[in-house]
């Protein structure tokens, strides 16, 4: 069977996650290990006038209780945001001081105030309820809109008004100017609701300190063990990087919420330092719906202008970002640059203006959620067609092939220069395997069960494969966002990967080894990936924004053409041949036209040995590369969801959902199918049962499985799978990525779906069986009074 | 503290804990069998899942000491050396795992729904799956595949427990 692109192989890694060999960061157990619990704040705005530790300390296996003024006082630096983004009138972005254990003012419910480690978990838990905080309440404020209102409750000093910043995209003049020509224009007030990522493997840490080295190792549930290592030396003040080994071993789902440096990792270092013990931290699940960042939660007013073609003329947007209590690492990027440059959709807008107000309120820090941004643009910008459709009457499909960009490169009015596509491709492909033909057919036969069936469409797309160092620089990142790799051939031909790429689920141990099996024709086996460990790897950027297919798998590309070219010298040397006439085919290198070769391993051992190299020649067989992207990629589809609705109770079921994506060359579409379901189903949640819920005072109401409603097997379909393949002009392998097309296509699917069911359009997400039974009631209420 | 013993995966194991030592910590923390983990405080996500004498539980909400005696059987216990259960190997066969930290839990429970819908002589459908892994949280896969891995697993156990006849 062929283990190359585009084959199905099998997991290599599964043999340990399913006979419970899996080794997760609360696995890893330490000499010397005590244990972390933290006291956090219970009120979302309070000043801290007094900590009283004395009780704590003198508990059974107590160690020492730790607050914020001795960590400050030790020199460990604030938390920062890594993406420096300016107001329209130029003025620098307000970052409020985010201390890692807060000094003097806890700004949102769960704001860790100070530590306990003790011998035992259960007795730093224990521990952890002595210590008596004293606070002082301060009003809270926990919605953006209100947030911004005069009169709000100020949360940092240096951000009048609440105000982080105060941000624009476009050309506003043009956006106007468009609107006031148009035929028609669409107005809507939409809500992304607000998420919690939910990875099913809490955050963990434990950090192990080395007096006699002045050494410092923290196995953590990191998607780029790189950039913590970076962050925490280089802003936190824990160690200098030399001094400081990262390890993420097996990490169980990230989904975003594990890109970031958080308060109880810095804390988790710095006290094994203070105590000279190793310490260990695991959230348990509700810590992880209080302190892990959120999703989404923006406000949007947006209008969308059409000719009496249905052309758009011009799409205007005002958008009210809750950033919650502080900025996370990427949260000014999240709702710009991920957000508003994907304000175009697939369509040909001439004019495009967004407005964004980054807003800071009592409630956890808000950054990237699987998709970060683009879901949110995903869900306006087909919201909005949707409703345009309606409200002209059109067919929706017919309104966005009218629209649909059909010639690349195309330069849209926010930034982004779409490189390659198939807009009205992926439709057809969609329609044909969704039976759209014979949708009035299952309609009819769904209401003589009582059933109100309805059919939504969503035609995404969204930037990728992040991307080009220079651009992302000149747009405020504080980092280069390129990928590394190294192969090394061993003297007996197997071959090692070390990548700057992260697996937490994504199978880069199969996918990673597809690539280099099929490029040197070697069983599979004998390739391996090594990932996640500083102290291993080279420098890297880690996995998000779906980079490591399309910039992590160039790095290996780039890395194996150098290993090739060596190898090539090499055989041509031995074998006294030319290099033109090397080739290499199924694990041997050979002279074209002649039996002369030289098997893969005798190679590896020619270079290792250095008996008979090249004149000047280095010994070894082992190549770096660092790969720089050099625009975003964008993938791209058109899914279509039909629901079922139950007018009596508003209980929607998802009944169809056919996925027609374009993610550019696939390398094993077992995985990429299997990415599409996750994503999809983590749509559904959002469109159906999830939402976070902070009440006015900014309690969490949404803080367990009991109250966040996750998606469960009886609440998804099968999915439908389909793929066009225009290739990604940008990277060599034409992977444009696959990790958050389903989170960002599937939620206005689902919407758009339901609202065309039930016949009314005005319907937020989670569109729950309450919210649907009442906008059901709504729409029948005016047929009643006629 | 109190001494509990118990049959740990066919093996008798015996260890003084504290009375409030929950069963997943006295697999994890003294056995070391870390194949079973956690993943909420409230007995909702079926990351622990374990069979005690035959039955699946919940082992974060089940207390060590009331389980003096029993016969408990982890992820680690399952395959036969080193021939895998039909409900491992299905897991990968139709990549039913993505980043694998609720896979030991899923598996527990995908056996013992079969195991109780063949002793029951029921058809195990995929709305009975669907409906069976009400308390199992995954949030990689969608369960497409989990769907699909539980129910050839199913095939398969249900050729050996003929075969067996």
């Amino acid at each position: 069977m062929s283990t190359g692109i585009g084959a199905r192989v099998k997991r290599k890694e599964d043999k340990r996650f399913t006979t419970g060999q899996g080794r997760y960061t609360d696995d890893v157990r330490v000499d010397n290990q005590a244990y972390a619990v933290f006291v956090r704040s219970p009120h979302a705005h309070a000043k801290i006038t007094g900590i009283d530790k004395s009780e704590a300390e003198a508990m059974d296996g107590v160690i020492a209780v730790l607050d914020g003024h001795q960590l400050t006082g030790d020199g460990i630096g604030n938390l920062i945001c890594g993406w420096a983004v300016s107001s329209k009138d130029g003025s620098p972005m307000n970052m409020g001081a985010w201390s890692a254990l807060a000094t003097d003012t806890a700004r949102y419910v769960g704001d860790a105030v100070a530590v306990v480690i003790a011998d035992s978990r259960q007795e730093a838990r224990d521990a952890a309820e002595a210590v008596v905080v004293d606070y002082e309440e301060l009003p809270v404020v926990v919605t953006s809109d209100k947030a911004l209102e005069s009169g709000a409750p100020q949360i940092h000093d240096n951000a009048a008004g609440n105000l982080c910043f105060d941000w624009e995209i476009g050309d506003e003049a043009a956006a106007d100017k468009g609107l006031a020509e148009a035929a028609h224009v669409t107005q809507m007030r939409i809500v992304n609701n607000r998420l919690s990522p939910n990875p099913m493997e809490p955050r963990s840490a434990v950090a192990i300190y080395d007096s006699a080295e002045e050494h410092y190792t923290l196995y953590t549930t990191s998607q780029n063990p790189h950039v913590a290592r970076l962050v925490l030396s280089a802003f936190y003040n824990v160690a200098p990087e030399h001094k400081l080994r990262v390890i993420a071993p097996d990490v169980g789902g990230g989904f975003g919420a594990k890109i970031y440096i958080y308060p109880e990792e810095i804390t988790c270092l710095w006290a094994s330092m203070k105590t000279g013990r190793s310490v260990k931290w695991t959230a348990d699940r509700s810590e992880a719906f209080m302190t892990d960042a959120h999703g989404r939660d923006h406000i949007t007013n947006a209008r969308m202008g059409f000719d009496q073609n249905g052309k758009i003329t011009g799409f205007k947007v005002d958008t009210l970002a809750n950033l919650g209590a502080y900025m996370s690492l990427f949260s000014s990027a999240t709702p710009t640059y991920l957000y508003a440059t994907l304000l175009s959709g697939q369509y040909d807008i001439a004019n495009i203006y967004g407005n964004v107000k980054g807003v800071y309120t009592n409630t956890v820090p808000v950054d990237a959620y699987r998709g970060a941004g683009r879901p949110e643009a995903s869900f306006l910008v087909e919201r909005m067609m949707e409703t345009a459709a309606r409200e002209m009457g059109m067919d929706p499909a017919e309104l966005r092939r009218r629209n649909f960009i059909g010639s690349f490169p195309h330069q849209t009015p926010v930034i982004m220069t779409y490189d390659a596509g198939d807009f009205a491709g992926n439709l057809d492909m969609a329609q044909k395997a969704a039976d759209v033909a014979g949708f009035p057919a299952r309609r009819a036969e769904a209401a003589q069960r009582g059933k109100l069936r309805g059919l939504g469409y969503s035609c995404y797309i969204e930037a990728c494969g992040i991307a080009p160092s220079a651009a992302v620089g000149s747009l405020g990142a504080g980092v280069g966002l390129w990928e590394s790799a190294e192969v090394r051939v061993n003297p007996v031909g197997t071959i090692e990967i070390l990548t700057g790429s992260h697996s937490h689920g994504q199978g880069h141990e199969t996918t990673f080894s597809q690539i280099v099996a099929e490029r040197f024709g070697l069983p599979i086996e004998n390739v391996s990936i090594v990932h996640g460990d500083t102290d291993k790897v080279q420098f890297g950027m880690g996995t998000y924004g779906s980079r490591s297919g399309a910039v992590g798998m160039s790095a290996i590309v780039k890395a194996m053409d150098k290993v090739e070219a060596k190898v090539r010298k090499i055989a041509a040397h031995v074998l006294e041949a030319s290099e033109d006439d090397i080739v290499i085919e199924n694990g041997a290198v050979k002279v074209a036209g002649t039996d002369k070769q030289m098997l893969w391993h005798e190679v590896g051992l020619a270079a290792y040995t250095a008996h008979n190299l090249p004149a000047g020649m280095e010994p070894g067989l082992k190549e770096t590369a660092f790969y720089d992207p050099v625009n975003f990629t964008f993938p791209a589809g058109c899914y279509i969801a039909e629901v079922e609705v139950d007018p009596e109770t508003g209980v929607t079921k998802v009944v169809q959902f056919t996925a027609a994506d374009d993610f550019g060359t696939i390398i094993n579409p077992m995985i990429v199918e299997g990415q599409v379901h996750g994503g999809a189903a983590q749509g559904i949640g959002q469109a159906m049962l999830e939402g976070v819920v902070y009440d006015q005072d900014g309690q969490l109401l949404t803080g367990s499985y009991m109250d966040y409603c996750m998606p469960r097997a009886d609440d998804v379909p099968f999915y439908t799978i389909e793929h066009n393949k225009t290739v990604c002009p940008g990277n060599p392998l034409g992977i444009k990525g696959c990790g958050e097309a389903g989170a960002i296509g599937t939620p206005p699917a689902i919407i758009n779906a339901i609202t065309d069911a039930i016949g009314n359009n005005d319907l937020q997400m989670p569109a729950t069986p309450l919210k649907v039974w009442t906008a059901l009631q709504a729409a029948a209420k005016p047929m009643a009074a006629e | 503290m109190t001494k509990v013993s118990m049959k740990v995966n066919g093996k008798a194991v015996s260890r003084d804990v504290p009375d409030n030592t929950l069963l997943v910590d006295f697999l994890r923390e003294q056995l070391r069998l870390t194949g079973t983990h956690v993943g909420c405080d409230t007995t909702q996500c079926g990351a622990c899942v374990v069979h005690v004498n035959g039955k699946s539980i919940k082992s974060c909400t089940q207390l060590a000491v009331s389980l003096a005696g029993a016969e408990v059987t982890t992820i680690e216990g399952i395959a036969n050396g080193a021939d895998l259960h039909p409900m491992q190997v299905a897991f990968n066969d139709h990549h039913g795992l993505q980043c694998g930290f609720c896979t030991p839990g899923m598996i527990m429970t995908g056996i013992d729904m079969v195991n109780r819908y063949q002793a029951q002589g029921r058809e195990l459908t995929e709305e009975a799956i669907r409906f069976e892994l009400e308390g199992n949280i995954c949030r990689c896969t969608g369960y497409h595949n989990i769907v699909k891995a539980i129910d050839a697993a199913a095939q398969q156990m249900s050729g050996m427990a003929k075969a067996a006849e």
